[in-house]
């Protein structure tokens, strides 16, 4: 059984909460629906921020120095990072040489992939994620489950017991208002005694050299208005040609996350405040060699709006934590075998591949094309359990004899139910017809 | 080999054939018949209010409950606002965390988001716009827009500079996806449109 196949397990144990999760998931892909129903144009945009990327994508390098030129003249510091090693011992030398201890962070699911956070700590940095969700998820030491609504696996009672535990508030609290007053007053005393702000980035701007991101609880601002240090981190596909192109994404992203038409802050940083800097990180960390891959490179079009997840069945119902890395669902599963194919063989068949990840998709990712691709490489690479391996051979053997089908049709049908099957354990078999398709057909069609 | 060029060189040998940027221009986007109604709509969609003011700009900021009530008030208009902090004097923009309300002027507003264009923000000091406990937007009805197409084809952002757009009071839905108004920014948004 895959890793993937044994979390979900785990989590489905729990079926009044796999449904809940399921319901609420599933609530956030209804609010997307009804934001996308006021945007007439909708399917045409998505077709143009698709066509955006890919123009993007073929001329990355260009755009990369066009943004590089743009943003040092506006005064910000590039820095360049082959891998996630890079990018932290970047960081967290921008943070020693100014003797920076404490570190206020918004989202960023960038150094969640490069596990910025343990290697600051190591290094004696105190790091707080500023992201209610991602606060939530830190205090009790595990990644986000979902890449816009981290703690989205957590009820509220639980959320309650633990900031009992961590901020003081009253045993039993649970109420989300009350709860999120505390984690407001905690985390401005944290704002306040921050010595460098560290964000994310949603688009980077060619044409401006700025920086676009995107919050709705306003942290990413707080946190680079107060220290005089601002660090942006990104991958080398966050970039987009210009404020016009920009126009198009920032009308999807939100929708398509939370059914928003636009969050509450879309931040321009175009350079460092007076008296302040800013720090530019750009990011590889295997990119370069998914854009080589011609029928995966779509995926680094992906403007991380969680909608696939939001869709997706299998997701809804085993929970991102059940996916074992940042980025979960269907876009994690394309993503993560790059990374490491032998560990995350499992993850392009967690999916019934039934496509409707590439139905919501804002920027029109061939998500469940993607997946099947992968199906195939890992199999030809022998990263597929024998088991999966010799079912599948023996099935194509079977569908290429009309002769063979008959008989494994004749067999099955007897002895089908009595075959010890992992598939039956949380669900039933239908009762096997006596007779075949065709032999019924037979009898309908031309009866005697 | 600087990691720099390493990646520039990996990337420009994996790029695919070149794809044409396409036609924005020749995208329709949405208009609405009301202007106004709509973007009034829209910012009470974002858990903002708004306020069409017919009298004087000082008597609808006087009707805002957080602001009647206000002890320490910047205004980004001068001349506006009972303001009693003046941001050229603060040095420090931590001195700012005490502040109850805080007015910004707007250069425009999008029907389709209630999104409201912040350019005048307080520079080295626009931590007062975040750290405010409540925001009050003013934009002119001339300065509305449909759709952000349009919205950006008429703003841009001062270089070395920030710029933003804002769109209801600061929120958060982390907690069960409880839609809580107040996250770590303001807990209110009122925007005012004002008579062109």
């Amino acid at each position: 059984m895959s890793e993937h196949s044994q979390r979900a397990g785990g989590f489905v144990a729990d079926q009044p909460r796999m449904h809940w999760h399921d319901q609420a998931v599933w609530f956030v892909r209804n609010k997307r629906d009804i934001a996308r129903s006021f945007v007439p144009e909708w399917e045409e945009l998505r077709s143009l921020a698709s066509q955006i990327k890919a123009h993007t994508l073929s001329r990355l390098p260009d755009y990369l120095e066009e943004f590089e030129r743009n943003a040092a003249a506006a005064g910000a510091r590039v820095h360049w990072a082959r891998d996630a090693a890079e990018h932290n011992r970047i960081v967290h030398g921008l943070l020693r040489e100014r003797g920076v201890t404490r570190l206020v962070k918004s989202k960023s699911m960038l150094t969640e992939e490069c596990h910025l956070n343990e290697h600051l700590e190591a290094h004696g940095v105190e790091v707080v994620d500023t992201d209610l969700g991602e606060r939530i998820v830190q205090f009790r030491r595990e990644p986000p489950s979902h890449i816009v609504m981290p703690a989205i696996h957590l009820k509220k009672e639980e959320i309650g017991e633990l900031f009992h535990e961590k901020l003081g508030t009253p045993a039993g609290l649970s109420d989300p208002t009350q709860l999120t007053e505390a984690a407001r007053g905690h985390m401005r005393e944290k704002f306040l005694a921050a010595q460098a702000g560290l964000t994310g980035v949603n688009f980077a701007v060619a044409s401006t050299g700025g920086v676009v991101v995107c919050t709705n609880e306003g942290n990413a601002d707080l946190g680079t208005s107060l220290p005089p240090i601002h660090i942006a981190c990104m991958g080398v596909e966050k970039m987009v040609p210009s404020p016009e192109a920009l126009a198009v994404f920032l009308r999807l992203l939100a929708r398509s996350a939370t059914g928003q038409p636009i969050t509450t802050y879309t931040s321009h940083f175009q350079g460092p405040r007076p008296g302040a800097e800013m720090h530019i990180v750009i990011v590889d960390n295997g990119r370069s060699r998914i854009l080589a891959r011609e029928e995966y490179r779509n995926s680094l079009k992906c403007i991380r709006c969680a909608a696939c997840m939001n869709t997706c069945p299998v997701y809804r119902r085993s929970g991102g934590h059940s996916y074992g890395v940042t980025v979960a669902g269907p876009i994690g599963s394309v993503l993560a075998p790059h990374i490491d194919p032998k560990k995350h063989a499992g993850l392009p068949f967690a999916s019934t591949l039934c496509g409707s990840c590439t139905d919501v998709c804002p920027v029109r990712i061939d998500l469940h094309h993607q997946l099947l691709a992968w199906r195939g490489e890992l199999a030809a690479r022998g990263l597929v359990p024998l088991h999966k391996r010799i079912v599948s051979r023996v099935g194509a053997w079977v569908l290429a004899r009309t002769w063979a089908y008959r008989i494994f049709g004749k067999l099955l049908r007897v002895l089908g139910p009595r075959i010890p099957n992992p598939w039956t354990r949380q669900r039933e078999l239908p009762p096997m017809p006596r007779e075949s398709f065709r032999a019924q057909w037979k009898k309908r069609v031309r009866p005697r | 080999m600087s990691a720099r060029d390493d990646i520039l060189r990996a990337l420009r040998a994996a790029a695919p054939a070149p794809a044409p940027l396409p036609d924005l221009a020749r995208l329709k986007a949405v208009q609405y018949p009301d202007l106004r109604e709509r973007f009034a709509k829209s910012v009470v969609e974002v858990g903002g209010r708004c306020v069409l003011v017919d009298g004087t700009l000082e008597d609808a900021l006087r009707a805002i409950p957080e602001y009647a009530s206000a002890r320490k008030v910047v205004s980004l208009l001068p001349g506006v606002g009972r303001a009693n902090v003046d941001l050229a004097s603060v040095s420090d923009p931590h001195d700012l965390q005490d502040v109850d309300f805080c007015v910004l002027p707007a250069e425009l507003g999008v029907a389709e988001n209630g999104a409201c264009w912040i350019v005048q923000h307080g520079g080295p000091n626009r931590s007062g716009a975040f750290l405010t406990q409540h925001l009050a937007v003013v934009v002119r009805a001339d300065a509305l827009v449909h759709n952000l197409h349009e919205a950006y084809a008429r703003v841009t952002v001062p270089s070395p500079g920030f710029a933003m757009w804002l769109s209801g009071p600061s929120k958060t839905a982390d907690i069960e996806q409880a839609l809580v108004i107040g996250a770590h920014g303001a807990r209110s948004c009122t925007v005012l449109v004002t008579p062109t």
